[in-house]
């Protein structure tokens, strides 16, 4: 019985018990796997957006306009010389539609301006990301087969500088954070090579050590080991967390180690009782302040940052090193930005006097130092060499080391699985560059990088200009890149050369390329200024703009230079565009005297911002012209007037396009400008 | 069996050492009693002009008052602000000065962003402080770039320490980019008119002299661009003005 009552029918039997049966539900399986195709296609997320965006311009005044520059289906830009396949354009369907200001949903934003043709570069180029990706998840996100993620608008100029190597005005972020690197010596120890062959290089050589126990005390050194910052807060130095004792042994070191400098240290000069406020005004009148800072009673730092900050210089400087620094500061360093000032020794006690009076106790009050030890000057030496010191610090003994940190020429695209994170941090490389400038040491405690002072702008800089540093920039095809102009290494010759050295100009002026941006360019400063006035300038240095806070020092300099220096820049500094003598000084005719005054006064209007006469006019943009006819070359004054940015680019007089015989009337009027100078000439 | 009660002993003795030890820790974060405030206004931060999807250069601080404009110390407040505006923190209480301070990133695109800092009154009505900040993409950070390097001589009657202001100086004086009720009548192509011919081009004063053979279009443009974001009141180009959604 048992065997004769069959088992229900199995699912197996159901379904393919007999060849019809089965042919047909695998026929159904079939065409249901089949419209899963389609379907998938059907429901994408880029479809999604475009029907988004007929519908969001469905309303709009333009609707038709935007309905005839709409493209439906996968959008393309591929560039295969730059490696460019980007599908954005699928979902961002508004990029470069100009009239679509006001919509601020994505993906329909319009782009906004910027000075490329988009498709001319794609979007990846700049914005990183997924290009070939066609949902949103993998086109901005990382995800485990793609990593590169979206890159957050703060760091867009980044993009710029993967082709742009030279600065340029619109991105300034991109400029100040590669002046950063080049000058927090980021660069001495992290090798960042340039896609045209060359190597980022530092603009600030920290001081030598070889000789600072001729400048400063061991207790000092101390201090300012365990906390820069607390020192000077504008300190270029960062803090490497050293422990007392690694600082104690360093500091014995650096002093064991130290090598006297011949001449670098005076006898105090006996001199007159000066009154306090002398002082002062010798430091103002010198200008130091155009290079130096010192912390004002509000904590705000007052002055320029070329020098150091001098807020506690007198806790510092040993007194006869400052002395004879300031008598001449090329004798202890040869090479630096500072000027030999030429002061009178009743001078240089006075600066003596007012610098050593900027002293803070405090800084010192706990340092107490026994002698060195042999081993402890030994331990100090290893500990510089483990530190890198020598990178960026000359000391007589050790060589500067190679190669000491990693290599940061293509870290922008280092690959996120290649990076460690912090817990909590996004996982991204600018978040990474950004983590590990902020806070070198919590990655792992054995780091050797120190903590600098950056603010959080300086950090997104930094971060900028370190993520253009990518293997798209190294392999960016050479037409497309935009070089540097190449270093000027322009050395003025002969006597003139050797005093222009000693007076160091070049931290201030530029000339052919090479110099400081804090004074005019003297380039042509042949071409531009008569001899006469060359030299009354030198003697006495007047302002020609009385609203600048930052003047030419008076440099006590002997007749005998200032002919040397006045011979060779009216012979050398001349441009060849125009002959200097091409005008007259004076003898112009009192016609064109008086269409020079209207069109000053009226047409051109430029007492807006000159100075012509000193009752009447008001205008201090511009330099003062009361005696500009007897400063300035009529040639010069001409050519000015017909295109002031051919002669100095980027100076922000406007160019007026005038007619040759208006520049030749208004050159007429400036030139029969003498007043200042014959006052000056009858005091 | 000794051994295992002992355990077990062991084991609710730490429970309750551990409950109680929560319990007094709620209590003591709960003690002080919520303050309330009457009005919520701004101490610093506002109006400011950044980048867009940058955090501000200065954090924002608002201050909660009393019915007598005194500080409260310890009231809620919280932040709210359009797409892509975050706030670090979001939300929080304030502190023995009765202020706020939190760091503000604007969202990605340029413009004014109205930003809401709330808190509650006893009678749990909700005030609100309404604070605008700009934020400027690339083109604009170039046209303020411009700005500050050609025009805010004149157009600014601040001085700097860095910069003394001409305005002063001037017979005609300039307007100032802010100056929404002026600029905002002026097109596009007025400002550019004026901007490459001088004050002629629009029957108006010789002194402002013309930029056309020094800028480039697209550096007027940026300069427009620029002006047109920071005007007060808003420029009414449409959609300039991202309100709370």
């Amino acid at each position: 019985m048992q065997s004769s009552n069959p088992s229900p029918p199995s699912l197996w039997t159901k379904l393919f018990g007999d060849p019809l049966r089965a042919f047909g539900v695998v026929s159904v399986v079939l065409l249901v796997l089949l419209a899963i195709a389609p379907a998938k296609n059907f429901f994408s997320e880029w479809r999604h957006y475009q029907k988004g965006y007929l519908r969001m311009i469905r309303t709009r005044g333009d609707a038709v306009t935007l309905q005839r520059h709409f493209q439906g289906g996968i959008q393309q830009i591929w560039h295969p010389d730059l490696g460019v396949v980007d599908r954005c354009t699928s979902c961002h369907v508004g990029l470069k539609e100009a009239s679509l200001t006001d919509v601020s949903i994505q993906p329909y934003r319009k782009h906004p301006v910027i000075p490329h043709n988009m498709e001319q570069y794609g979007c990846v180029m700049c914005h990183r990301g997924q290009g070939a990706a066609t949902t949103v998840e993998e086109a901005h996100s990382s995800t485990l087969a793609w990593e590169q993620p979206i890159l957050p608008a703060r760091y867009i100029e980044s993009g710029c500088g993967q082709c742009h190597r030279a600065s340029m005005a619109s991105t300034p972020q991109l400029n100040q954070g590669r002046a950063l690197l080049a000058r927090y010596g980021c660069v001495q120890c992290h090798t960042i090579k340039l896609p045209d062959g060359g190597v980022m290089q530092a603009t600030q050589d920290a001081p030598s050590l070889s000789h600072i126990a001729d400048k400063t005390t061991r207790e000092w050194i101390f201090a300012w080991l365990k906390d820069p910052q607390a020192y000077a807060v504008s300190a270029t130095m960062p803090n490497f967390k050293l422990k007392d004792e690694d600082i104690r042994d360093i500091s014995a070191f650096l002093i064991a180690n130290s090598k006297p400098v011949p001449g670098d240290s005076a006898p105090p000069i006996a001199s007159k009782a000066s009154d306090p406020a002398a002082g002062a005004s010798l430091y103002g009148e010198s200008f130091c302040a155009s290079c130096h800072a010192v912390q004002n009673a509000a904590g705000n730092l007052v002055g320029g940052n070329v020098g150091p900050e001098l807020t506690r210089v007198g806790t510092k400087a040993k007194p006869e090193w400052l002395r004879a620094w300031i008598r001449n500061p090329r004798t202890y360093d040869p090479g630096t930005q500072m000027p030999h000032y030429r002061f009178a020794d009743q001078q240089v006690a006075t600066m003596e006097g007012f610098l050593l009076g900027k002293a803070d106790s405090d800084f010192l009050a706990n340092v107490h130092l026994d002698a060195a030890t042999p081993e402890q000057i030994a331990q100090g030496k290893s500990l510089v060499m483990e530190y890198g010191c020598a990178s960026c610090h000359e000391i007589a003994g050790i060589k500067k080391p190679e190669n000491f940190a990693p290599e940061l020429s293509r870290i922008g695209s280092k690959p996120v699985s290649q990076l460690i994170f912090l817990p909590g941090m996004q996982h991204t490389p600018p978040d990474y560059i950004a983590g590990k400038i902020r806070q070198p040491r919590a990655f792992s405690p054995g780091l050797k990088m120190p903590q600098y002072a950056f603010t959080p702008a300086q950090i997104d800089m930094l971060t900028t200009a370190l993520l253009a540093q990518n293997d798209r920039a190294q392999t960016m095809p050479p037409a497309l890149s935009v070089p540097a102009p190449p270093a000027s290494h322009y050395r003025p010759a002969g006597k003139a050369g050797q005093i222009m050295a000693d007076l160091a100009c070049f931290s201030c002026h530029a000339i052919n390329g090479r110099g400081g941006d804090m004074a005019p360019d003297l380039t042509w400063e042949g071409s531009s200024v008569q001899r006469k006035w060359l030299e009354d300038f030198f003697r006495n240095p007047g302002t020609l703009r009385p609203a600048l806070i930052r003047r030419m020092p008076k440099f006590n300099l002997t007749n005998e230079e200032i002919s040397a220096l006045s011979d060779y820049i009216m012979t050398v500094y001349q441009t060849p565009d125009f002959e200097r003598d091409s005008l007259p000084d004076s003898g112009y005719s009192p016609t064109q005297f008086e269409q020079g005054r209207q069109l000053f006064y009226s047409k051109y209007a430029c007492q807006s911002c000159h100075i012509v006469d000193a009752k009447a006019d008001k205008g201090y943009i511009g330099p003062t012209l009361t005696g500009v006819g007897s400063r300035l070359t009529g040639a010069w004054i001409y050519h000015w007037l017909k295109n002031p940015q051919a002669l100095r680019p980027g100076t922000i007089e406007p160019n007026r396009n005038m007619s040759d015989d208006e520049a030749k009337s208004l050159t007429a009027f400036l030139m029969t400008q003498k007043g200042a100078a014959r006052k000056e000439a009858k005091k | 069996m000794n051994t295992r009660s002992l355990f077990l002993a062991g084991i609710s003795f730490c429970l309750t050492v551990a409950t109680t030890g929560c319990a007094r820790k709620t209590a003591q974060a709960a003690a002080p009693a919520p303050a309330f405030g009457a009005a919520i206004v701004e101490s610093s931060g506002g109006k400011q002009i950044g980048s867009t999807g940058a955090a501000l250069p200065q954090p924002l601080v608002v201050q909660v008052n009393d019915e007598q404009g005194n500080a409260v110390t310890g009231a809620a407040v919280s932040l709210h602000g359009p797409a892509g505006v975050s706030f670090d923190p979001a939300s929080g209480v304030t502190d023995s000065s009765g202020q706020l301070t939190t760091n503000v990133t604007l969202g990605e695109m340029a413009g004014r962003y109205q930003i809401v800092a709330s808190t509650t009154t006893k009678a749990q009505k909700r005030v609100d402080l309404k604070v605008e900040e700009i934020a400027l993409d690339y083109q604009r950070r170039f046209g303020q770039l411009l700005d500050d390097k050609y025009c805010s001589r004149c157009h600014n009657p601040e001085s700097t320490p860095e910069r003394v202001s001409n305005f002063d100086n001037l017979e005609v004086k300039p307007h100032a980019f802010t100056e929404g009720e002026t600029l905002n009548k002026m097109s596009d192509a007025d400002l550019m008119a004026i901007i490459s011919h001088g004050g002629p081009a629009l029957n108006k004063s010789p002194i402002m002299p013309p930029y056309g053979y020094t800028l480039t279009k697209t550096e007027m443009q940026a300069l427009i661009a620029y002006i047109r974001t920071i005007s007060d009141p808003p420029y009414q180009a449409p959609g300039m003005v991202y309100a709370e959604k």
